[in-house]
């Protein structure tokens, strides 16, 4: 039985609501035929006692005058020969005298004259019982395990009770018009089931549908991120549109958990990945001061033969690269700043025209500042080459770059520089290890520029990201404005 | 067969109702036109179960034919037991009648004999005791002691005086030797109480019977006959002693020459009868001798 219950609902709404429909029309269609057969019964008994009592007022005379053929003349008339057709035909009449002997009969064969009721069988044994005084005319009786119902009549003339007159009708005729009713119900049982399934199938497979498709998306909802629903789903307002309107915002919330997550780990590593070089950095720049000292002492020994002054210039060259390159990820935003303005603007747009013309880029300039701006000048500059030269690089030959420099908003306190280019768009992968030293995947590049460009945002306390929009590949900075930041600057 | 029976009550009443009120129409045209020009007029017929008497449109066309035969009017009066006719012909409402050799019998005071058919040649006919043809135990009379018997009429000779002057001659008491008794006033309807299992017996006219036979095998075949009658004077036609002697031959020649034309011919083959002789009231001395030994005469 469980297995029912475990079916999809898919089946389980359809097939319990056809049971349903089933059962209703199974219990009605019964209540309906047992009051048709009710009301046949009853019909009979109607039909039975106008026809007795116009019978029993008709051979009342016979009985007095002992005139047993016109009584059975009389009892035969309502007998047509056939054996009864319809319910209230009746089967036999008999007349019973005052001794309940059997007076005349209208079927002599199984009803003789004369005869006892006590050798007709249990039926009329029984009949004979109630013919008593006291008894609620017209009388019927319906003996059990018998094929026959009978309505029984008083004979009177005057106040006399002369005896009785019994109608006998077949059982077995009431079943054939209570079958043929019952087919007919069956019928149209089975017509209105013929309407209502399909339409029920069809309703229950729209209901459940969506929520089979539901079920599924939150069985999978560990496993992948969950998208969001299609509007055209169930859009509907019930309280299966609601479960559906929870599940959306469920999704969101959790696609923008997993955003974050994924920001944080991020963060974490290039925090960690910065703290490592920054260690190692200065671990190298300590031993490295000394050994440059060492190196120039000796250079300035007038006794140095042509090639140990080689190898020593070899060697300060190679501690001046070290330098250089410790240097670079050391990333150190300086203690003294003042605030950027629009000269810095223009000598960034200056210095970086060589590259615009030599690969004909488009630039689209826009930056709107004031005049000043509570920012740290030099930063905020390498920043800004950082960003333009690598766009300048990525941008295909006669590519277009943009710039967008100014405040978010009205109210808002923060300097965002937005810059794009039409270049190769970034993969997943890129996307994820873009800030990372060395992650450059071009040609010649050190892969410092954003590293470094990262450490300067995150030292400021802003944020920057990149991501692929329109086309295009976009890197947006985000800083936080204010005096404080001109003049102090962690290391 | 059954099916005419419910019918046979309104066909009846109907009939009778029409009889009725043709005599009360018939009493006020005698009160206001000439009394004894209008009985000398029309000629009343009494009709009984003699023969099978419902077979209405043959007694349309008899009567039609008796009317144009005879040049007068012509009235069929039908009762359904001999004793309404006899009283009729004791109070003078009719001038010939159809009847029993025993109410002939009972009436010789007041009517003449007018004219004997003839049943297969012959002026006689019998009584037939008639069982029901698949009850095989009934072989004679004397089977039938304390079985539920139906009688034709009181008045009939063959439905009641003959079986019962037989029951007599065996050595019993007729009036105790069945359980029951009952009468059916027509011999055809002792045939069908029989043929229905009311009654294990019955007395029969013999030339309804067989006439039956013909007629409605389907019922009369389910009898069948297990002791013949001696034979008797065929049920004649009789005139009251009232009638003038000219209607009196008038009647009896029209009766007589019935064979010699060819729609009479053709109503006394409907009848089964072969024609009319004017017998002789010895015909009857077998009737008035059973009536003799009930004490009757």
């Amino acid at each position: 039985m469980r297995w029912l219950f475990n079916l999809s609902f898919r089946r389980k709404i359809p097939l319990w609501t056809s049971f349903v429909i089933s059962f209703s029309i199974f219990v009605v269609g019964t209540a309906l035929m047992t009051r048709a057969y009710e009301d046949m019964k009853r019909a009979v008994v109607i039909s039975a006692s106008n026809l007795g009592h116009t019978l029993a007022n008709t051979v009342a005379p016979t009985l007095l005058h002992d005139d047993v053929w016109r009584a059975f003349e009389i009892v035969r008339s309502p007998i047509h020969g056939e054996p009864a057709q319809t319910p209230v035909q009746v089967d036999a009449v008999v007349v019973l005298g005052r001794d309940h002997k059997v007076f005349v009969s209208s079927d002599p064969d199984t009803l003789p004259m004369l005869t006892e009721p006590a050798t007709l069988g249990a039926d009329w044994i029984l009949l004979s019982k109630h013919l008593g005084a006291g008894t609620k005319w017209p009388l019927v009786l319906e003996p059990d395990n018998s094929d026959y119902l009978y309505v029984a009549l008083p004979i009177t003339d005057r106040d006399a009770q002369l005896g009785h007159l019994v109608l006998r009708y077949a059982k077995s005729v009431f079943h054939p018009w209570f079958i043929d009713s019952l087919w007919q119900g069956l019928g149209i049982g089975l017509l209105v089931l013929a309407v209502l399934i399909p339409i029920n199938w069809y309703w229950a497979s729209r209901m459940a549908t969506p929520l089979v498709d539901l079920a599924q998306r939150m069985g999978r909802i560990l496993e992948i991120e969950p998208e969001p629903l299609p509007p055209d789903l169930y859009p509907y307002h019930d309280e299966l549109g609601q479960m559906f309107q929870a599940y959306d915002r469920m999704a969101l919330a959790l696609r923008e958990k997993a955003a974050l997550e994924n920001e944080v780990v991020k963060s974490e590593r290039l925090a960690a990945i910065g703290q490592l070089t920054a260690g190692i950095a200065h671990e190298i720049n300590n031993p490295l001061a000394g050994l440059i000292t060492v190196v120039d002492t000796l250079k300035l020994q007038r006794d140095l033969d042509p090639r140990t002054l080689r190898n020593l210039e070899l060697i300060d060259r190679g501690l001046m690269q070290i330098r250089d390159t410790v240097a670079a990820l050391l990333v150190q935003t300086r203690v003294q700043a003042r605030p950027l303005n629009q000269h810095d603007l223009e000598d960034i747009h200056t210095l970086i025209q060589t590259q615009v013309s030599k690969r004909r880029i488009r630039l689209e300039w826009s930056a709107a500042m004031p005049a000043e701006l509570p920012a740290p000048a030099s930063l905020v500059r390498q920043i800004l080459i950082n960003l333009l030269l690598n766009a300048l690089q990525a941008a295909a030959e006669g590519g277009q770059v943009s710039l967008w420099l100014g405040r978010k908003d009205e109210s808002g306190s923060g300097l965002s520089i937005v810059v794009r280019n039409d270049g190769v768009l970034l993969s997943d992968e890129q996307l994820v290890r873009l800030f990372e030293p060395f992650a450059s995947t071009r040609a010649g590049g050190h892969g410092l520029g954003l590293w470094v460009t990262y450490q300067i945002v995150t030292q400021l306390g802003g944020r920057i990201s990149a991501r692929n929009i329109d086309g295009q590949v976009e890197f947006v900075v985000n800083l936080p404005l204010g005096e404080a930041l001109c003049s102090t600057a962690s290391a | 067969m059954t099916q005419s029976i419910p019918n046979l009550l309104p066909n009846r009443n109907r009939r009778r109702w029409l009889i009725n009120s043709g005599c009360l129409a018939a009493a006020g045209l005698m009160g206001l036109t000439h009394k004894a020009k209008a009985t000398e007029s029309k000629l009343r017929i009494g009709m009984t179960p003699a023969f099978l008497h419902d077979q209405h449109s043959l007694l349309d066309e008899w009567r039609e034919f008796m009317s144009t035969s005879l040049q007068r009017q012509v009235e069929f009066v039908q009762r359904d037991s001999y004793r309404e006719t006899m009283d009729l012909l004791r109070l003078e409402k009719l001038d010939f009648a159809w009847i029993c050799d025993y109410p002939y019998l009972h009436l010789k005071q007041e009517v003449r004999l007018l004219a004997v058919p003839l049943y297969q040649g012959r002026p006689y006919y019998r009584s037939y005791l008639i069982v029901r043809r698949d009850n095989t135990q009934f072989k004679s009379m004397g089977d039938l002691s304390g079985s539920v018997f139906a009688y034709a009429d009181p008045y009939s000779n063959t439905g009641y005086l003959a079986p019962r002057y037989h029951i007599r001659n065996l050595g019993h008491d007729p009036a105790t030797f069945f359980r029951k008794t009952f009468f059916t006033w027509s011999h055809r309807k002792v045939v069908e109480a029989v043929a229905s299992g009311l009654a294990q017996g019955g007395a029969v006219d013999s030339y309804i019977r067989d006439t039956l036979v013909h007629v409605e095998p389907d019922l009369a075949l389910r009898t069948r006959v297990i002791w013949r009658s001696p034979e008797y004077g065929f049920p004649p036609f009789v005139s009251h002693r009232s009638v003038s002697a000219a209607d009196f031959q008038l009647m009896q020649k029209h009766l007589l020459e019935m064979s010699t034309t060819e729609r009479g011919r053709n109503l006394l083959s409907r009848l089964n009868l072969d024609g009319f002789t004017i017998g002789s009231p010895s015909l009857y001395d077998g009737v008035a001798h059973m009536m003799r030994a009930f004490g009757e005469a």
